[in-house]
């Protein structure tokens, strides 16, 4: 934490260097104006938590369902599986957001379906899908990591398919599975800064429309910066009490 | 309802290129005590895995209690709730209490109230001999108490037949005989098993048909009493002067 701020100083010199000079006072919450601009910039932080809390939820089921067809006995089902992987993960975000939200409504309609697509629910159906690709990889590490044996002895006291990873391998592989999902959702919450091309209003639109009226690019995107780490420090925090949760159930 | 629990007609299987088993009949009776005996690689655990449909026979055909093993998931899993398995490794789920990894069948599988399943779980640790242990986790035990666990969990499903895999040969030396005898007690209710080991002791004591099995086939079969002190093949009876040394 020290050390990020030791970093301010230095944006501060490298800004004397060039013909412009620093201009905190566009944020300055002691004055009027500044507290009205910080305040504007913060409302943008409900929808991004938002975006994201919605995205990585729906995500988190998205991979599991497309990481079981890859652990299948059967062919059919594991080329399923690669196919949408290697798809998916292979797609910018950028491009997915333009053709989800400008290009999936204009499907539907070629189909006589009316389904309009706000900025809203077009980002988090961008950030599920592509996020899904990662989950789901996450999810079959996790589940394959399991011993064999588990799954044997699952199926000959008559459990099926379903009672046995819902009861046997899902519940051991939760502990391996968690880190790097908590790692996906933070990759959600910065990813969720390309919604603000699409019209949402969260955290990085309102920096931009604040630039564009304020002519302080540097200081406002400084304050943005601090605003995606709080968040994130946020995550980390209540995902490492999580998982010390876990680890005292395991032990005990 | 035929006399015979199992039977194995003719059953051929290959791993890829492999033939692991070949040819293989044998039938075991109600009641009866079959144990299985061989060098490793010679397709003893895999006939014991054919049976309750861990691995799939390419040939011939497999029945239990008369009911013909198929790709059907339904005969599979109603064969499953008819065989029990005891394994090498114990396979105790680690994230359970000894208790959740006895009710968990009954419950999930056979549909019993908690209450029944709780009552039935005790009174096999009872008779595996470790009544006061059924809070513990599975890490806590050890080996010879995690395989009497195995051994509870299987019973609760009450099947009409044991399989054994192997159930001594991860246990320290000290702790086989506990084991051990927990297979002899039940043995001796009348429990229908089919055993793959190299304990010859217990083999000895309760087994009613000794097989000896090399590179996939059923090279002999026997009365243990045969078995033991005129075997037939020399393949055999290097393999029982090689054991017995001891």
């Amino acid at each position: 934490m020290k050390k990020l701020f030791l970093i301010v100083p230095f944006l501060m010199l490298a800004g004397c260097s060039s013909s412009q000079t620093w201009g905190w006072y566009v944020i300055d919450p002691t004055t009027q104006t500044g507290w009205t601009n910080v305040k504007f910039l913060i409302s943008g932080m409900w929808a991004t938590i938002q975006i994201s809390l919605i995205a990585a939820v729906l995500s988190i089921v998205l991979g599991l369902m497309v990481a079981l067809p890859g652990l299948s006995e059967k062919r059919g089902w594991r080329l399923t599986n690669r196919v949408y992987v290697e798809f998916v993960r292979a797609i910018p975000l950028l491009p997915m957001l333009f053709w989800v939200f400008y290009g999936l409504p204009i499907v539907f309609q070629s189909m006589g379906l009316n389904v309009p697509i706000d900025p809203f629910w077009g980002a988090i159906i961008t950030l599920a899908i592509s996020d899904s690709a990662f989950t789901a990889e996450i999810y079959r590490a996790g589940i394959q990591s399991i011993a064999r044996g588990q799954r044997e002895a699952a199926q000959t006291i008559g459990l099926n398919y379903v009672q046995t990873m819902r009861y046997v391998i899902l519940p051991q592989a939760i502990r391996r599975i968690l880190p790097p999902l908590a790692n996906q959702f933070i990759y959600i919450v910065k990813m969720s800064a390309f919604a603000s091309v699409i019209g949402m209003q969260e955290l990085t639109r309102r920096a931009n429309e604040l630039v564009v009226t304020e002519y302080r690019p540097l200081e406002i995107y400084t304050l943005l910066i601090f605003e995606y780490l709080i968040l994130v420090l946020i995550i980390s925090a209540g995902v490492r009490w999580l998982e010390r949760r876990m680890g005292a159930d395991e032990r005990g | 309802m035929s006399d015979a629990a199992i039977e194995l007609a003719g059953v051929n299987k290959w791993f890829d290129t492999f033939h692991v088993l070949k040819d293989i009949n044998l039938t075991v009776k109600n009641g009866e005590r079959v144990v299985i005996c061989g060098p490793s690689g010679s397709g003893k655990s895999t006939v014991v895995r054919c049976i309750n449909q861990l691995e799939k026979h390419q040939q011939g055909t497999i029945r239990v209690d008369g009911v013909e093993l198929t790709d059907d998931p339904k005969s599979a899993a109603s064969i499953r709730s008819e065989v029990g398995m005891v394994f090498q490794q114990f396979n105790l789920f680690p994230h359970l209490t000894v208790l959740e990894n006895l009710t968990l069948g009954p419950i999930k599988a056979r549909g019993l109230s908690r209450k029944d399943a709780e009552e039935k779980a005790r009174k096999y640790l009872d008779r595996v001999h470790i009544p006061d242990q059924a809070d513990k986790r599975p890490v806590q035990l050890s080996g010879g108490q995690q395989q009497r666990v195995a051994i509870a969990r299987s019973l609760c499903m009450e099947p009409r037949v044991l399989l054994f895999d192997e159930p001594t040969s991860a246990l320290d030396p000290e702790m086989i005989s506990e084991v051990l005898d927990v297979m002899v007690e039940l043995a001796q209710e009348g429990m229908t098993m089919v055993v793959v080991t190299h304990e010859m002791g217990f083999a000895r004591k309760v087994a009613d048909k000794m097989i000896f099995m090399d590179a996939g086939e059923i090279v002999e079969e026997g009365h243990p009493e045969h078995f033991f002190t005129n075997p037939q093949s020399e393949r055999c009876r290097k393999f029982l002067s090689q054991i017995l040394q001891h």
